[in-house]
């Protein structure tokens, strides 16, 4: 029979990038997929990144992954959103092209070594004494392994409604895993239900481009991966339109025909995705609302109708897509459709997103509670990781609130849950002007490489631009100008103030290396990225300081960990109520706990008491 | 957790004492003492581990969702004898319970978030209260008024962070472009009601501590006597020899429902004698920095120069000279009422001044919350990145809530999400 040390389930975002990880780790791994060819598929929106997201995607690649890479070789269309605003906050977010996004990740995890991908339903896991022993196929064969990656995303107990029409279905056209629900459901999980939709699929040749508005990308495109030079696939523009009072009358008059509106539907949904029935209901003051219609890719007319999913029949879909400007003669490719869906409550898993009922068994994407591809990917990254590690017998790595948005999704996931579809927004972190997408290589690539998936390319590059910061940082405390000079150049501060070094000038928002050439022409710079590095490190440098006492307080907190066997029935003082969420949530650490909905302070000092009193028995 | 117990009514001998005990093991260590503990209240017989009869007590049960620490919390309504209270404490003691350290009771219900840091206070103030004016103020604080205006505060403020998120995080969504009008009038409504409460901390103080009333005037022109009819007691020596107060000389009393402190001072005059002069330049000071002075003016003689605005001149021993009009004499009473009433209107209509805020703590809270909101209108007007703006609007909402409570993203997204239509 064969053995891996890692087998992945499931080949989408989260599976794709945890079998590449896991390789790139040395270990002998499996990915097992129903077909080979959807590997890396794009099933819902074509597009990689955006706000918090593109924060999610830049810190995979600095870790060394590969959804930067793959999304830059497919990007048709770049834009860094919230350009006009801080550095911290910007996103960089691209139209991917469907077909070479999927080939790229199938050729690039098709040329790993040490890869094995099985074509086949997971069917069943095998549980020895509440620990991963292996996998069983559909067709009766089992594969040995200690360590599982499961990323099942809506396949469990997938339902698809269109209408009053369902159907079981993960996505459209493939069958939803029942057998693996049930085998979940054995584990005395704690499941819910989530629903998300998708908006109707558009024949672009039969949309009337004439006088829609066009949006083209960036003429600098900002790129994913800190590896990429630039785009390399043709690119395009994207169309913007817009709903009209006819199109919400359409949808007014035919809502108790849609899915979510007829009562069919339990699950809970996305706010911030709202179908164009809810856009319709709870904002009825609206008289418009924006679509972007966004291209699949170069080589195929089917156009992705941004903003407008649903789970209306047919013949309201078609009625209501007609009524928008450009749209008057589409023809629907394939309906939207809503689709609800099985998921673990997060809290069941530890850091590592190994479930806490099952040694081996590591949960990543959609199936824990999430939504989008990022925060899928960066998932299956972190799980791999320490699916491998484990397989070493090696300590779990963990991601912290301070270090990265991993950290912060995968504190929020585990230590409180989700109550609706869990999408990365800039506002989850607290340390947002530390944990900025130009930065993510600076905070991360270090620990890439030491778990031995930064390859050494990527490795040397990163040295480099390091020595070059340095350099320049040194080069930029030796000079030193008058207040007076700085005034001089257009920067707002008092001319009377003292003296600046450059390094300190360009901590004013309004300094740049513009104004420092005019104040020093003869000192050498170097090229556009370390310049921004180095100007973004300053502008933020005033903050990160005031930032310091919170950072300091979690760290001194994540180091008050807490035993994975802790019997929290056996601390005098807690209350049930309290006993009953820490079960839940298992925390790993004091800053953990301390996030849990509902712990009290007072909780929390039992806690560390009680710590502290098993520390010292230790030590005494 | 321990479970903690104490004498929750004054110390000796009494009508009835109340012992409360409080903690997880509450009841069961109550019931130790008696046969089953009453599922509301009842009357049970209390005996000791040996079975002998300590008192018959009303016994109040509380569970935790409605006690005053958050915890289940039973009461032993004892007849007031000392020696009773002392077995009852031995018993509880002999069952687990710990004898409660001061303020350990109000320091659970605040740790369980029955009561906010503000109502702590008020509840200590209330404990405290020995007028009726400040019955009334900690009645206001513990009532949760501090904690209730705080919150709108922290409401205008999330409302503003999350104006200014919904710019960042859902930029190509449909969401207003320019939210700062809107940003910069709930910023200055905070503002404002800030320095309101901040304005009335000043007087909150004087309630809670005591206005300062000082009795100044020249030597020998009758201060002391005055201060004592006041008081109706002998607090200052009075004597015919000038200078004879030559340090401050304070009275506490009950004026009118406010708490003042009556003031005498040394006599101002010239002087060689050194302690004299001392005595004269702490009187000076002292009366300089009081809330309302009362001059006492012999004859023609202009009052000293440091007479401020709503301060009391009356002509001194209306006794001897009952021609001169507004005169008031310490020893025959004439005048006394009228000084009361004047005294007590003066300080009466300042009190009227007094907010929520009534502690130096929330000022300097309110200060550190309004310095933050003045660096992000800065921010604001002089085109700050965005993201800087909204890191200030957060330290600003943690400066409020250093008052009562603390922000958590969840509250930010619900905000955005009720006001804005997102998902494009």
């Amino acid at each position: 029979m064969k053995h891996f040390d890692v087998v992945i389930v499931g080949g989408g975002h989260a599976g794709s990038e945890a079998a590449w990880v896991a390789s790139q780790m040395g270990a002998k791994t499996a990915l097992v997929t129903l077909r080979r060819d959807t590997i890396g598929v794009m099933s819902c929106n074509p597009a990689i990144g955006g706000l918090g997201k593109g924060h999610l995607v830049r810190e995979i690649d600095a870790l060394g992954g590969i959804m930067g890479l793959a999304a830059d070789a497919a990007g048709i269309q770049f834009r860094l959103l919230n350009r006009t605003k801080g550095p911290a906050v910007q996103g960089p977010r691209a139209q991917s092209d469907r077909v070479l996004y999927r080939e790229f990740v199938q050729t690039a995890l098709g040329s790993l070594a040490n890869l094995t991908i099985i074509e086949g339903e997971a069917s069943d896991l095998i549980v020895e004494q509440e620990e991963i022993s292996g996998l069983t196929l559909a067709d009766g064969s089992q594969i040995r392994t200690n360590n599982i990656v499961l990323t099942t995303g809506t396949f469990l107990r997938g339902v698809i409604h269109i209408g009053d029409e369902s159907r079981p279905g993960g996505r459209m056209g493939d069958k939803a895993s029942i057998a693996m629900a049930e085998r979940l459901e054995s584990f005395d999980l704690p499941l819910g239900r989530l629903k998300t939709g998708t908006p109707p699929r558009l024949d672009g040749a039969t949309i009337d481009w004439t006088g829609l508005e066009m949006q083209p990308g960036d003429d600098d495109p900002s790129l994913f991966s800190f590896m990429s030079k630039g785009p390399s696939a043709r690119q395009i523009s994207c169309g913007i339109t817009h709903t009209n009072e006819t199109t919400h009358n359409i949808i007014r008059e035919n809502l108790n025909r849609s899915a979510m509106y007829g009562g069919h539907i339990d699950g809970v949904g996305p706010r911030y995705c709202p179908s164009i029935e809810d856009k319709v209901v709870r904002f009825a003051d609206k008289t418009s609302h924006q679509v972007f219609l966004e291209p699949e890719g170069l080589n195929t007319s089917t156009i992705y109708p941004n903003g407008i999913s649903t789970s209306l029949p047919q013949d309201v879909q078609l009625a209501y897509v007609r009524s928008i400007a450009g749209l008057e003669n589409v023809e629907i490719q394939q309906l939207g459709y809503a689709i609800e869906y099985d998921y673990v409550d997060p809290r069941a898993l530890a850091a590592s997103l190994e479930l806490h009922k099952c040694a081996g068994l590591f949960l990543a994407g959609q199936i824990n509670g999430t939504t989008g591809y990022e925060e899928a990917a960066a998932q299956g990254m972190v799980a791999a990781i320490n699916a491998v590690q484990r397989s070493r017998h090696q300590e779990a790595i963990t991601f912290s609130r301070k270090d990265s948005y991993i950290g912060v999704m995968i504190d929020d996931l585990t230590s409180r849950g989700v109550a609706e579809p869990y999408r990365m927004f800039t506002s989850r972190a607290e340390f947002r002007l530390l944990l900025r997408a130009d930065n993510a290589d600076q905070r991360l690539t270090p620990r890439g490489h030491t778990l031995g998936i930064v390859s050494s390319d990527r490795w040397a590059a990163f040295n480099q631009k390091m020595d070059e910061i340095n350099k320049l940082k040194d080069s930029l405390s030796d000079v030193v100008f008058s207040a007076r000079e700085i005034a001089a150049t257009g920067a707002k501060l008092n001319p009377d103030g003292p003296k600046r070094s450059a390094l300190d000038a360009l901590t004013l928002s309004d300094f740049t290396f513009d104004n420092l050439a005019v104040l020093a022409p003869t000192l050498q710079l170097p090229d556009h990225s370390i310049k921004t590095q180095i100007k973004n490190d300053a502008l933020y440098a005033n903050y990160i300081r005031r930032q310091e006492k919170d950072i300091l307080a979690i760290s001194k907190d994540e180091a008050l960990k807490i035993p994975h066997d802790t019997i929290y029935g056996s601390i005098g003082g807690l209350s049930t109520e309290m006993r009953q969420k820490l079960e839940q949530a298992r925390p790993n650490s004091i800053a953990q706990a301390r996030r849990i909905d509902g712990m009290t302070p007072a909780a929390i000092l039992v806690l560390v008491g009680h710590l502290n009193r098993q520390q010292s028995s230790k030590v005494g | 957790m321990d479970t903690i117990f104490a004498l929750a009514s004054g110390a000796g001998r009494a009508g009835i004492s109340v012992v409360r005990i409080s903690g997880p093991q509450a009841e069961e260590i109550a019931g130790t003492l008696m046969n089953n503990v009453p599922e509301t209240r009842g009357v049970r017989v209390l005996t000791d581990n040996s079975g002998l009869q300590l008192d018959q007590a009303l016994v109040l049960h509380f569970l935790k969702s409605n006690s005053f620490t958050g915890e289940p919390v039973v009461e032993l309504h004892l007849h007031g004898s000392p020696a009773i209270v002392s077995a009852v404490h031995a018993s509880l003691a002999h069952a687990g319970g710990r004898q409660a350290e001061a303020g350990e009771f109000t320091r659970r219900a605040l740790e369980n978030g029955k009561l906010d840091l503000a109502q702590v206070e008020g509840l200590a103030d209330l404990i405290d209260a020995e007028t009726e004016s400040q019955r009334r103020q900690a009645m206001r604080v513990f009532a949760g008024g501090l904690g209730e205006l705080a919150e709108t505060w922290r409401k205008d403020l999330i409302r503003a962070a999350a104006l200014v998120e919904a710019t960042i995080d859902f930029a190509d969504e449909d969401v207003p472009v320019d939210v700062f009008p809107e940003v910069r009038m709930l910023l200055s409504q905070v503002v404002e009601g800030m320095a309101t409460q901040m304005s009335g901390v000043g007087i909150a103080e004087r309630i809670r501590d005591g206005f300062e009333v000082a009795i100044v005037g020249a030597p020998n022109v009758g201060k002391s006597t005055l201060l004592n009819r006041l008081a109706g007691r002998d607090a200052a020596i009075t004597s015919e020899v000038a200078g004879t107060t030559r340090d401050v000389i304070e009275v506490r009393m009950d004026l009118g429902g406010l708490p003042v402190t009556l003031l005498d001072t040394a006599g101002i005059r010239q002087t060689t004698d050194i302690v004299e002069k001392i005595g004269v330049d702490r009187a000076l000071n002292r009366a300089a920095n009081a809330d309302l002075r009362v001059f006492l003016v012999d004859g023609n003689e202009k009052p000293v120069e440091m007479v401020q605005d709503g301060d009391i001149v009356l002509a001194a021993k209306a006794d001897q000279h009952p021609d001169r009009p507004k005169g008031v004499s310490g020893l025959t009473g004439e005048g006394v009422d009228q000084l009361v009433e004047q005294i007590s209107r003066t300080l009466g209509d300042r009190a009227q001044g007094a907010g929520l805020a009534i502690r130096e703590r929330h000022r300097d809270a309110m200060k550190a919350a309004t310095v933050r909101i003045m660096e992000v209108q800065a921010a604001i007007s002089q085109g700050e990145p965005i993201d800087l703006v909204a890191e200030d609007i957060r330290q600003a909402i943690r400066a409020v809530d250093m008052i009562v409570g603390r922000v958590d993203v969840e509250d930010l997204l619900d905000e955005i999400f009720s006001s804005f239509c997102i998902g494009k």
